[in-house]
């Protein structure tokens, strides 16, 4: 556990000066994907939180990621009109009323969706998900008011009190301090009861039940919490982007998370963190090189799932067995 | 009353399109367990090398061979070089490795015929439009997709409920272990299960070549909306994808047809149309909400 600590303390060390490091060496480009990964790192991490720990393999996580998108992107466009949502609501841009917003709706949906979502399982259930994710992703491109395919410009971003995040320095802070609370709660959960139980449900399901647990609650508290942490990501990109766009719900953005965590192996606990760094370095330097990186990316990750065993797992786990780093 | 029959017609020809994909896809999944995201490249690889043949050639029936030859070629190419090692795995594994097909495919369609979209040339023997009724006047060329498709479809019944090859697709999707058991190469019915799913796909990306723009990304669209009939119809079940595949087909023309009519009585123009357009695109998923909720198997059982 020491070790672990040491490792971690020294990563986010090694973050913290990410931005002067980049400013000195000119390496400007490095502060935004940086941010990017880390945004990313969290939404993975909430859906590996469902696949990894509770078993559960939903294809339709970009649903609540683009909910938390959206709801930065449509309280600043009541802020900038000046004109209340459905007459109460009132806009806003800071950021301490939009996040926590944001994390409420998708927490919210994620009820929604779970409670009808979790009664179906296997092959079901992944399309399921996916359906519901789509639906949303229709709704919003069909809403005229906030742009409907082009998505809602979030102009001045949002503001942390006095401080203005259109500074992507100072962006680069939030992202890294909201990242490493949510990580350090995610910690706690996963090593809480709570966790241990979903973690039943996933290797035995009828056991659980046979003891006396109700399986469905637990998926559903697992799927609410995992729903919240995609909605907190998508709130981040928002303000990061200053634009909530409809893309962020597509089913190929479920694809990319799912691709992250699967990346990054299954059920580890960092693993979504290496895999967002991987998948999204991949793809800024393929596509700097050609403008057919697909190509490249897709040969890249088919040779991955067949050439290694068990997937990209395998090889992180062995590479990090040699690091010891892991922290199982 | 004409307006609707014709939206019915271009609802079934929609219809015949997803069934002639599901078909395959359904088989597939049913029999194999295989999550197979790539089936919609299959459909693009049909429509870009008959438009291509037909257009290089002059000859738009020149295109039909070559169309099911190259999805067919495709399809066995990709059950040999990766399907083959995915079978066994789990779900996920099976979602990562096809969708790197589908950026494989969709990145080499571009390399070899470039972004633009092509359309082909149809016949003027079969693109004049014909008076059915009175008023209702239809392109004779979508008639002909709707009556290839329902014979493909009774050809399909035929094979699957009275051939050797259809016994063994049907004992397959009901329990595959046994099949393997009793001594049947399975490697062998996998292969052309998928090659059949492969040519399905093919013809139904070639006959809906004149009426959509064959472009890169096609493949996607109509995946997800092929998924739901699977889904919908039950894994496994060819009757249950026709069913499915028509009443989807369907469900989704008249909504996208009339919807932002019906809106446009209670709100303004735009944003009905809007709403209208938006709701449409929502209601395949939300009858397979529906559906699974109340029949999580499906509307059909396998093997039916």
């Amino acid at each position: 556990m020491r070790q672990h600590l040491i490792f971690i303390a020294a990563a986010i060390v090694c973050l913290s000066v990410l931005p002067l490091v980049a400013e000195a060496t000119g390496q400007l480009a490095l502060v935004g994907l940086t941010s990017r990964i880390m945004i990313y790192a969290i939404a993975a991490a909430s859906l590996n939180f469902i696949l990894g720990y509770g078993g559960m393999v939903s294809f339709g996580h970009a649903a609540f990621f683009g909910i938390g998108n959206y709801v930065v992107g449509i309280l600043y466009f009541h802020h900038a009109e000046g004109v209340p949502l459905w007459g109460f609501i009132p806009g806003s841009n800071q950021l301490l009323i939009t996040l926590p917003t944001a994390v409420l709706v998708a927490g919210f949906a994620a009820l929604v969706i779970g409670s009808l979502a979790l009664r179906t399982r296997g092959v079901q259930f992944i399309m399921i998900t996916l359906a519901f994710a789509q639906m949303l992703y229709f709704f919003f491109v069909s809403l005229k008011t906030y742009g409907g395919e082009d998505g809602v410009i979030v102009r001045g971003a949002n503001d942390l009190f006095a401080l203005s995040l259109r500074d992507k320095t100072a962006m680069y802070y939030v992202i890294l301090v909201v990242m490493v609370l949510f990580f350090a709660f995610l910690w706690r959960v996963v090593h809480s009861s709570f966790g241990t139980v979903l973690s039943g449900i996933r290797q035995n399901e009828r056991r659980m039940t046979a003891m006396g647990i109700s399986s469905y609650r637990y998926k559903l508290y697992g799927f609410v919490l995992a729903g919240m942490g995609a909605g907190l990501a998508g709130a981040l990109m928002a303000v990061f982007m200053r634009f909530a766009s409809p893309d962020t719900l597509h089913w190929t953005k479920s694809g990319e998370l799912l691709i992250m965590v699967i990346l990054g192996g299954v059920g580890t606990f960092f693993g979504p963190i290496l895999g967002a760094a991987a998948f999204l370095i991949l793809q800024t330097y393929l596509a700097a090189w050609t403008e057919h990186w697909q190509l490249a990316m897709g040969l890249i990750l088919l040779g991955i799932v067949l050439g290694t065993k068990g997937g990209a797992k395998g090889l992180f786990d062995s590479i990090a067995r040699k690091l010891r780093t892991e922290p199982r | 009353m004409t307006l609707i029959l014709e939206q019915l017609l271009n609802g079934l020809l929609y219809g015949i399109t997803l069934f002639l994909l599901a078909a395959g896809l359904t088989l597939i999944f049913g029999i194999m367990g295989l999550i197979n995201l790539a089936h919609g490249s299959l459909y693009m690889v049909g429509a870009f090398v008959g438009a291509w043949v037909a257009s290089q050639t002059g000859s738009f029936w020149l295109g039909l061979p070559a169309a099911l030859a190259g999805a067919m070629l495709a399809g066995f190419a990709i059950e040999l070089g990766v399907m083959r090692r995915l079978y066994a795995r789990d779900h996920l594994d099976q979602v990562l490795a096809t969708f790197a097909l589908i950026l494989i495919f969709n990145e080499l369609t571009v390399l070899l015929f470039g972004r633009e979209p092509m359309f082909v040339e149809l016949p003027a023997s079969i693109a004049t439009p014909i008076e059915l009724l009175p008023g209702l006047v239809y392109p004779p060329f979508r008639l002909l997709i709707i009556a290839a498709g329902l014979g493909v479809a009774l050809g399909l019944y035929f094979l699957i409920n009275r051939t050797r090859i259809g016994m063994l697709v049907r004992a397959g999707s009901t329990n595959r272990d046994m099949v393997r058991a009793l001594g049947v190469d399975i490697r062998l019915l996998y292969t052309m299960i998928f090659g059949l799913g492969a040519l399905l796909a093919g013809l139904a990306g070639f006959m809906t070549s004149p009426v959509l723009a064959v472009q890169v990304g096609m493949g996607e669209q109509i995946l997800l909306a092929t998924f739901v009939v699977v889904v919908i119809g039950g894994v496994g079940s060819i009757k249950g994808a026709f069913v499915a595949g028509i009443l989807l087909g369907i469900v989704d023309t008249c909504l996208r047809a009339f919807l932002p009519g019906v809106l446009r009585e209670i709100m303004a123009g735009p944003e009905a149309d809007a709403l209208g357009v938006g709701i449409a695109s929502m209601g395949i998923y939300l009858m397979m909400g529906i559906v699974l909720l109340f029949r999580p198997q499906g509307l059909f059982q396998a093997g039916g």
